[in-house]
């Protein structure tokens, strides 16, 4: 090897230029395609020759109702989150901290629940929620959601759970507290960082979602965001209004990008702990 | 403080075992005893307690319906009853029908979305593999500026695959950047092998990045002193990676192989949005079973889904199988230090074999 050592750390500059563009070449496009005027949206030059809101301001009209849609999503992937937050926690708990009989064969359980294929469940809950009258609410979506976010919510906070200290908590109980106070006022509070970043982790694939949203749904009303942009219609059947999907995805997306950029060195941790157990 | 040293119940410890346990802690031997036993005993039904909420929750959402789905399975569509010449009002019993039919004559969509299914799955993987390993070599050397790198690497993970899918059929748009880019007027986005590409291309981008963040996860636990040692003894740099870096990350870089496979073979958003439903070349399984749902032919559906199913699960299995044997080691029972050294040996070897 006969690279010397400044050749060497110009490469990687390179390599870490390489990796930066690829990830984020296909995102500025959207951005960029996005502040281009109608008139000149096929143009491939680098920069809008003349930025514009046109896009913004089209997806802003009410007959996309693309407000509606918005709203639909935040709806629906936090009620997502919040429910499964709420029942992983206790479970995380329990499975990071007590002892009892099938605990593996649980834990294997949950976990493998979250790679069952979607639409598994979206066919016979379609039928069921058509007999019941369900199509078209919100309780359609967020049901059949929980089935990934569950579990996602369980394995990441019980990583969180296990890397916290056992002594606190006895220290609690040698001092009173029942295990639940010891719970409530001790874990809870510490675990805060790592309850936020499963919530983070959590919404994000709530909000994602499209299949069950597709599939529980047919009045434009009750779409979640992903489902109305992808049927945004343009002003002719034949014309498919790039402009407004490109300006609405980056409303859709920038919210999770800013999550992401802010808190980026705790969703790694959420993301590669649950994935190196 | 002997107090905090052994908690009441810390993992080890199991209700039965409490009686026979060396009797360090001697000092307050009945009492001490008995608060454990009920502690552990406590434990359990707290345990249950606490579990309970998630396991009925997921009963409801995933078995339920998984069963509901096999019963499913076993009916017919509504459609004209024969005897009587009116619609059914309800779906007729068929047996295994539904399943029957995918060798016969009306197999051909089935066949065609399982291959394109399995096609996509290795195709993607394959290459997210490669690029995602790539990339976490690169951050992994890269001490300056790792912060941006991880950021903008979960760029692609964050957009929705929905959102990704409209963002990448507009690159592929026949007036669209990518052509302008290879110059060629290719209509990406309608049926034929072009648009199997196109929905490879915008898979890898979303995912690779997140293979990239797990083995680099992996690769952070490597400790510096075995490349010093390698590269004391003259090992080359690929030779490093193929003998030293691979091995060590291959438990990571297997279990995020294996959840990208589970998650390949359910693919539904992408060519969803990016080709189109009912499209030959890039009907998956999923699209496949939604598409017979929407259409009201549940059974059919069912069918197809129990069947996809299925196929996650034999992957797993597989997987599990996979992972447990490298978990095993060299397989021969030895003492854990003879089988320790046995796996050291063996490791690079196999990583050479299976590479």
């Amino acid at each position: 090897m006969t690279i010397t050592a400044k050749w060497r750390s110009r490469l990687l500059y390179v390599g870490v230029a390489a990796v930066v563009a690829y990830c984020l070449a296909p995102f500025y496009w959207m951005l960029v395609s996005s502040l281009r005027r109608t008139s000149d949206i096929f143009d491939t030059s680098l920069l809008p020759s003349r930025p514009s809101l046109e896009n913004y301001r089209a997806v802003f009209d009410p007959s996309q109702g693309f407000t509606r849609a918005l709203l639909n999503s935040l709806i629906v992937a936090g009620i997502t989150t919040a429910l499964a937050l709420l029942l992983a926690t206790f479970t995380a708990y329990a499975m990071a901290r007590l002892e009892f009989r099938f605990k593996r064969l649980i834990l294997t359980l949950i976990i493998a629940t979250s790679m069952f294929p979607v639409v598994s469940i979206v066919v016979p809950l379609l039928k069921l929620f058509t007999d019941i009258g369900w199509i078209n609410t919100y309780q359609a979506m967020i049901v059949p959601s929980m089935s990934f976010a569950l579990p996602l919510a369980v394995w990441n906070l019980t990583t969180f759970f296990r890397q916290m200290p056992d002594e606190l908590e006895h220290a609690a109980m040698i001092d009173g507290c029942t295990r639940g106070q010891a719970f409530r006022k001790i874990i809870i509070p510490l675990a805060a960082p790592g309850i936020f970043t499963t919530a983070i982790i959590t919404f994000i694939a709530a909000w994602n979602e499209f299949l069950i949203a597709l599939s529980m749904t047919n009045k434009p009303a009750m779409q979640t965001a992903p489902v109305s942009i992808s049927k945004f219609s343009g002003a002719t059947q034949f014309e498919t209004p790039f402009g407004s999907q490109m300006a609405a995805g980056v409303l859709v997306t920038v919210p999770l990008v800013v999550m992401v950029l802010l808190f980026q060195r705790r969703i790694v941790a959420g993301l590669t702990a649950g994935a190196a157990k | 403080m002997a107090d905090t040293k052994t908690p009441p119940d810390t993992a080890e410890d199991e209700p039965g075992r409490a009686a026979d346990r060396p009797s360090g802690q001697s000092s307050r031997p009945t009492s001490r005893r008995r608060t454990r036993t009920r502690a552990t005993a406590g434990s359990g039904r707290m345990a249950a307690l606490l579990v309970s909420p998630t396991l009925l929750v997921l009963s409801i959402v995933v078995l339920y319906p998984t069963v509901m789905a096999l019963k499913e399975s076993l009916y017919g569509t509504k459609g004209l009853d024969p005897k009587t010449g009116f619609i059914r009002t309800s779906e007729p019993f068929v047996g295994l029908k539904n399943y029957t039919e995918v060798f016969g004559a009306a197999g051909d969509r089935f066949w065609n979305a399982f291959w394109n299914t399995t096609f996509f799955s290795v195709v993607t993987v394959g290459l997210e593999t490669v690029i995602g390993v790539a990339m976490a070599l690169i951050m992994h050397k890269a001490f300056r500026g790792r912060a941006l790198v991880r950021a903008g690497i979960l760029v692609p993970w964050a957009v929705p695959t929905a959102i990704s899918a409209l963002l990448w059929r507009w690159i592929f748009n026949s007036n669209g950047i990518a052509n302008a880019v290879v110059g060629r007027q290719i209509l990406w986005t309608t049926e034929g092998f072009h648009a199997k590409v196109a929905v490879i291309i915008a898979e890898v981008w979303k995912t690779a990045p997140f293979i990239g963040l797990l083995v680099l996860a992996g690769l952070q636990v490597i400790p510096e002193e075995v490349y010093e040692a390698a590269r004391i003894d003259g090992a080359s740099a690929l030779r490093r990676f193929w003998h030293i870096t691979l091995p060590l990350v291959k438990p990571a870089l297997l279990v995020a192989v294996l959840f990208r496979c589970l998650d390949a073979l359910r693919m539904f958003d992408l060519p969803y949005i990016l080709v189109g439903a009912q499209k030959n070349s890039v009907e998956t399984l999923s699209m496949l079973a939604q598409n017979e749902a929407s259409n009201v032919r549940f059974g059919p559906a069912s069918a197809y889904a129990v069947l996809l199913f299925l196929y996650v699960f034999l992957i797993a299995l597989a997987f599990v199988r996979l992972l447990g044997a490298d978990l095993v080691g060299g397989g021969a029972a030895r003492g854990s230090e003879g089988r320790n050294r046995r796996l050291r040996i063996t490791a690079p070897r196999r990583a050479e074999v299976t590479a």
